[in-house]
């Protein structure tokens, strides 16, 4: 019988713990899948976050380490310069990249380290249960934050791609958003070059991927796709915004 | 053939001997020297050196690079330590071997730029969270010194554990000859099968990681480490005796303060006070069954415990001595330092009183 599809070898057979209507299942797919199709194979050392991704190192089918909250560029750098011949990538949510981990990750992309990072914005701490993340939209309730973001009490939220894109060390800096299979589709693409990108040597890359926590959002899965689709992408808008 | 050479460089160069290939971090006073040395050296070798832009980042690029099987360290001062605890803390968590050279400043706050022991409690007893210690040696000269670096990350691979080398500022600004040792070959290394160097996949995968969701598992982890930390106690105790056989009062000193000491006890001994010296070379594991044996010895009397702080090690000295005999301190502080006179008058005023 001809196979039509089967799960990436680069996913272990480890169930996800993740939420149903959760990017993070999603997300793991597409880098999982990224890494077979470059045969990357028994090449790889993933950094695993702190926040709900946390469990990352049971799922990807590579070596992996944990990281501190918000270090994960820093750990990515010490295995990348001991280890240039191997692909190493950082899967960070946005508590861990854009408010603990800023200057990790803002460093690593002038030094231009030939790295991975994939981002995974949900504009809420997911893992700790809700509170206002740097990325929560100005409006959006949090359970720090509960009349919704308020400009004057928590400031603006963040856009991390456009700020790392003023930077000369990076290569390539995209923002995609896992909202249908279309999207979907270009979120695959763009993780992919983010990879091919490493693989030739071009330097830091990092994909931005807009993504559902319909736990912490108190919606249905399917009303979290929407949230992100008609209010995230205005504050956060898609495309590549770095690419040389 | 000897070389002058400085403290921290000849920490450095040990380091590079000693199989270093990965430095990573941040500027600050007295150590300046070893990054600076080390950015030159390394790239000489093949290793990797990162100016980093906090100790945050640079001690947890020691836990990546550790973590793929790399022998990684950094070094910084009492401040930037206090950033590292952190990672510290994250990298005995998931028993990783590597190196950390703390020249000691004093504190608290910015507190100064000159030597100090004040960190003394920090190194010994923790710094970050959880229940965890490193293998802490505090030399007592720049050969001493070179020494310890050259065979720390031997150790550090041994045990799976950090090293920490606690210099008290002066170890590293002075300049002595030393003998340089050969350089170690990388071949002759334990193989690391746990390294997370990318080639795992499937049932060999490696897992970097201190995160142990489940009570009992972190406790059989915590209970692994300690009965690590037994076997150091056993294995790696290192100290230094000095005329302590007819002893009536005995110093405890480390690092230069010890050698401080030792010209006071040759000063005081001429005076026909009998005065011994323990000089912990190993803070950690501290050398508690040397003390309790002098302090069991029918002629001592006393303990004076002598630092460059407001007194850290003497709980560690008063744990050991175990009430046989008393003990007392005596220290300077704000980056002073005693003169062997000081020692001396000291013991001199207390035993006329
Ligand atoms: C130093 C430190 N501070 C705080 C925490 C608690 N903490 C765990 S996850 C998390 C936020 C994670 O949010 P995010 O990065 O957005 O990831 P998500 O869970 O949404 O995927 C926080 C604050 C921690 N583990 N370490
Ligand atoms: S809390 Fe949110 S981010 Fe975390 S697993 Fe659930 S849906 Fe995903």
């Amino acid at each position: 019988m001809a196979v039509v599809f089967k799960k990436t070898s680069m996913l272990t057979d480890v169930p996800f713990h993740y939420c149903p209507g959760c990017g993070h299942g999603i997300a793991h797919r597409l880098v999982a899948e990224c890494l077979e199709e470059l045969n990357l194979q028994g090449k790889v050392v993933g950094i695993a976050p702190v926040g709900c991704a946390v469990f990352a190192y049971n799922y990807f089918n590579c070596d992996v380490q944990e990281a501190a909250h918000g270090r994960a560029p820093a750990v990515a750098t010490g295995v990348k310069r001991c280890n240039p011949d191997k692909v190493v990538f950082a899967y960070q949510g946005d508590g861990d990249l854009a408010s603990i981990g800023t200057a990790e990750i803002i460093h690593a992309a002038a030094r231009g380290e030939n790295i991975t990072v994939i981002f995974i914005n949900n504009a809420i701490y997911g893992m700790t249960g809700g509170q206002m993340a740097p990325t929560t939209l100005l409006g959006q309730k949090a359970t720090t934050c509960q009349l919704g973001r308020n400009v004057a009490l928590n400031g603006n939220p963040i856009r991390v791609s456009e700020m790392l894109a003023t930077l000369d060390g990076p290569s390539y800096i995209a923002r995609v958003a896992l909202t249908d299979p279309a999207n979907v589709t270009k979120a695959k693409r763009a993780i992919k070059k983010a990879f091919e990108n490493q693989v030739a040597g071009k330097g830091f890359s990092m994909v931005e991927v807009l993504s559902p926590c319909p736990t912490n959002w108190g919606v249905s899965p399917i009303d979290a796709v929407k949230y992100v689709k008609e209010e995230m992408t205005k504050q956060f808008p898609l495309g590549v915004y770095k690419d040389c | 053939m000897k070389k002058l050479m400085k403290g921290n460089e000849a920490i450095a160069e040990a380091a590079v001997r000693g199989g270093c290939r990965a430095f990573f971090g941040y500027p600050i006073t007295p150590q300046n020297e070893i990054p600076e040395y080390l950015s030159k050296r390394l790239p000489e070798v093949g290793g990797c050196f990162i100016q980093a832009e906090s100790e945050v980042s640079a001690i947890n690029m020691v836990y990546g690079a550790a973590g793929s099987g790399a022998r990684a360290m950094t070094s910084s001062s009492s401040p930037g330590i206090s950033l590292k605890q952190e990672g510290i803390s994250y990298i005995c968590g998931a028993e990783l071997p590597c190196v950390i050279v703390n020249m000691v400043r004093g504190g608290p706050g910015l507190g100064g730029i000159q030597p100090a022991q004040s960190d003394y409690f920090q190194t010994v007893k923790g710094g970050g969270h959880g229940d965890y210690h490193m293998l802490v040696y505090g030399p007592g000269s720049v050969q001493e010194a070179l020494d310890i670096m050259y065979d720390a990350f031997d150790k550090a691979d041994e045990y799976r554990m950090p090293v920490m080398i606690l210099g008290d500022g002066m170890i590293g600004q002075i300049m002595e000859a030393v003998e340089l040792p050969e350089m170690k070959d990388p071949a002759t290394f334990p193989k690391k099968e746990w390294a997370t160097d990318g080639t795992g996949i499937g049932a060999n995968r490696r897992i970097v990681n201190s995160l142990y969701i489940e009570p009992d598992v972190l406790e059989a982890v915590n209970h692994r480490l300690f009965d690590r930390y037994a076997t150091l106690a056993e294995k790696e105790t290192r100290y230094e005796a000095y005329k302590v056989e007819d002893a009536e009062i005995v110093i405890v000193a480390y690092g230069t303060v010890a050698r401080i000491c030792k010209s006071a006890i040759n000063m005081l001994r001429e005076k026909g006070y009998k005065v011994g010296m323990i000089r912990p070379i190993t803070l950690f594991p501290f050398p508690t069954k040397a003390i309790e044996a002098v302090a069991s010895q029918e002629c001592v009397k006393e303990f004076i415990s002598v630092e460059l702080s407001m007194g850290q090690m003497i709980e560690d000295v008063k744990l050991a001595v175990n009430g046989k005999k008393t003990v007392s301190f005596y220290g300077r502080t704000g980056g002073n330092v005693m003169s062997p006179e000081d020692v001396a008058e000291f013991i001199i005023a207390k035993e006329n009183k």
